[in-house]
């Protein structure tokens, strides 16, 4: 723990992310899987994660590119599933979410009776991003000064301080938790409610409302 | 609209974070100088958004211009012949017309040369000054090729004589994955965009929904269902005609209302609005309406006088009515294709359909389902908000603008 006058401000950051199409396509699980071996682990991060980013439904009933493939264009429901339970965030690394797919894929190959195909119009096309982060010139000094401040922030700072910290900091956990956390025991309970919130299954605007309710629950909880 | 004025008329319809975000991401941009290239400044989809896009880049302190190239009648008939080729159609152009398509290029690129020279960033639209690139061979800007086309599977000839052009470009955008080529630059991913402060968007009083009403009969009282799309086969207005007649023994209330553009260059346009008409004939409850090109407010009151919108299309570009009937608190049953299918979501905004008798279905559905079409409606224009508005589609290029800049970086810390 560090002494809490010596804990930097939270610098509030923002980002914006532009989608790159890699050329690779597939139109059955062979390819999907030959190709999965091969895109840089970007495009993993973009199919699990970058739909928070672009134009997609906000509640579709399978959270990643890969499932929603499955159960659309391979119209393999069973699939759809086993690869709609992947959650990126349970794991270390995009090198594990992309061995945890293949796996997948490959269980499914080795037990179908015959391969399923998509329509020449419905193939997956393999997506990279590139994601600008610029700053926001906001300074937080403390975790009590976030509760006004949180229902305001855009949905690219939700993005980068919630969901890509998770990839940038070596314990996995966003950026939120990680500077609130160096406050010490009295911010625990506070970093615990914030640990409960899924980042997976809800769009951002939904994450902004939770991450904000579990701040002014906090702040409510310590006023007497 | 002065340059503070549009940036507020925008937050006023978008959402101050998401101009506030604008406002941020631009910031490092300012004086970069952008300039957008295409072949006409009225009329089709590509102007309708530079009219915007280059003001509000102005606004947010870009030094953007617009630029436009403009040829003879045989240049247009040689870039019409491309666009159709890109399509996927057969079309056969003869020396005469590609020698007119360079010659035009070469005269604009002597007239644009200053500007071009100047630029930090030129973003050629379409085919038609896609020929400008070889004419600044020490260029020292980047060079876009944006393609508002689906590439998908483009007739060979054409497309093998224009790719010559293209692959001298930095980057190419494309609408969609599925609609892209593989290149050997980056090909970045933007969607198109509506702009909610055109006349085809803007809210508009109830005296003129109602005066809609009344110039084309149609009963306010009774259920509406309505497709707007040129008379094209692709659009299957034969189908939407066949579904109507199937719901409509269910709901002997119905009317549909199917409105086009004019079809006078489009041989093929003629033969099926004359079928439609045969089609429609012995039904006073349909109405078959041949609308102006510049019927904005006309188009925009038809979409809110119906219930439903249908877009039945059997294959589609981005289909961009979709975003527009959305944006007006309309579900759509829309055709199973293209850049419907990222539109219409089922259950949700909509439904997609294969068949005539499937969309039957979901109208019976949505009129006999009130609450359920209304809660699609809400739902539709929310999502429309949210990623098919011109604010959106301006983001991801200034987005785009960073990474052209700063090298193509997996992220780019500014």
């Amino acid at each position: 723990m560090n002494d809490p006058m010596t804990v930097s401000p939270f610098s509030v950051k923002d980002c914006a992310l532009i989608a790159i199409a890699t050329g690779k396509r597939a139109q059955n699980l062979r390819e999907l899987t030959e190709h999965l071996r091969e895109v840089e682990a970007n495009s993993i991060f973009y199919h699990f994660w970058g739909g928070l980013l672009r134009p997609r439904f906000d509640n579709p009933e399978y959270h990643n590119d890969f499932a929603i493939w499955a159960a659309e264009s391979l119209h393999n429901k069973f699939l759809a599933e086993k690869l709609a339970v992947i959650d990126p965030s349970a794991f270390e690394t995009i090198e594990d979410l992309r061995n945890e797919v293949i796996e997948t894929l490959e269980e499914e190959m080795d037990n179908a009776e015959y391969p399923s195909w998509a329509r020449k119009d419905s193939l997956f096309d393999f997506i990279r991003c590139r994601l600008v982060i610029f700053d926001t010139k906001m300074v937080v000094p403390a975790p009590e000064d976030f509760a006004p401040l949180l229902p305001n922030l855009s949905l690219g700072s939700i993005f980068f301080h919630f969901i890509d910290g998770r990839r940038r900091n070596h314990n996995s956990l966003d950026d939120f938790s990680n500077w609130i956390a160096s406050f010490g025991p009295p911010y625990e309970d506070l970093v615990g409610r914030i640990g409960e919130i899924c980042p997976y299954f809800a769009p951002l605007n939904k994450l902004r409302e939770q991450l904000s309710h579990a701040f002014e629950l906090y702040v409510e909880g310590k006023t007497p | 609209m002065n340059d503070i004025g549009i940036l507020e008329a925008y937050e006023a319809v978008a959402g101050k974070d998401v101009m506030d975000h604008l406002r941020q991401l631009a910031r490092p941009l300012t004086g970069l100088r952008v300039v957008h290239v295409n072949s006409t400044r009225v009329g089709g989809g590509v102007a309708e958004i530079l009219h915007k896009m280059v003001p509000l880049m102005q606004a947010l302190g870009l030094d953007a211009a617009w630029e436009v190239i403009q040829g003879d009648s045989v240049f247009y008939q040689c870039t019409k012949g491309f666009h159709n080729g890109i399509q996927g159609n057969r079309v056969d152009l003869p020396e005469s017309y590609l020698k007119a398509y360079e010659e035009t290029n070469r005269q604009a690129a002597e007239t644009l040369r200053d500007t071009l020279y100047q630029a930090d960033i030129v973003i050629v639209h379409d085919p038609q000054p896609a020929a400008l690139i070889p004419h600044f061979p020490d260029r020292r800007a980047k060079w876009v090729w944006r393609c508002h086309i689906d590439a998908s599977r483009p007739f060979r000839p054409v497309w093998k004589y224009l790719r010559e052009f293209v692959y001298r470009y930095d980057a190419s955008i494309f609408s969609l994955a599925a609609f892209a080529r593989r290149l050997p630059h980056p090909v970045y991913l933007i969607a198109p965009s509506i702009d909610p402060l055109h006349e085809k968007n803007i809210e508009l009083d109830k005296d003129e929904i109602e005066t809609t009403y009344s110039q084309f009969q149609v009963d306010p009282k009774r259920p509406t269902i309505l497709q707007v799309s040129r008379f094209d086969r692709f659009k299957d207005p034969l189908g939407v005609i066949q579904s109507y007649k199937t719901a409509k023994h269910f709901l002997p209330s119905l009317q549909l209302i199917l409105a086009g553009g004019g079809a006078s260059d489009d041989p093929e346009g003629e033969i099926v609005l004359d079928e439609v008409r045969i089609a429609s004939e012995d039904d006073p409850d349909i109405k078959v309406l041949l609308l102006p090109a510049d019927a904005h407010r006309t188009i925009n009151a038809l979409q809110r006088c119906a219930d439903l919108v249908l877009q039945k299309s059997l294959r589609e570009g981005f289909g961009l009515t979709v975003a527009e009937a959305m944006w007006k608190k309309k579900p759509v049953i829309g055709g199973d294709t293209g850049g419907i299918r990222i539109q219409v979501i089922n259950h949700h905004t909509g439904f997609t359909v294969n068949s005539p008798e499937g969309a039957a279905l979901r109208i019976r559905y949505l009129l006999q389902n009130r609450d359920i079409l209304n809660q699609m409606g809400e739902k539709a224009r929310a999502f429309v908000r949210e990623n098919f508005l011109i604010t959106r589609h301006l983001r991801e290029y200034l987005t785009l603008f960073f990474v052209l800049l700063y090298g193509d970086h997996e992220r780019i810390e500014l």
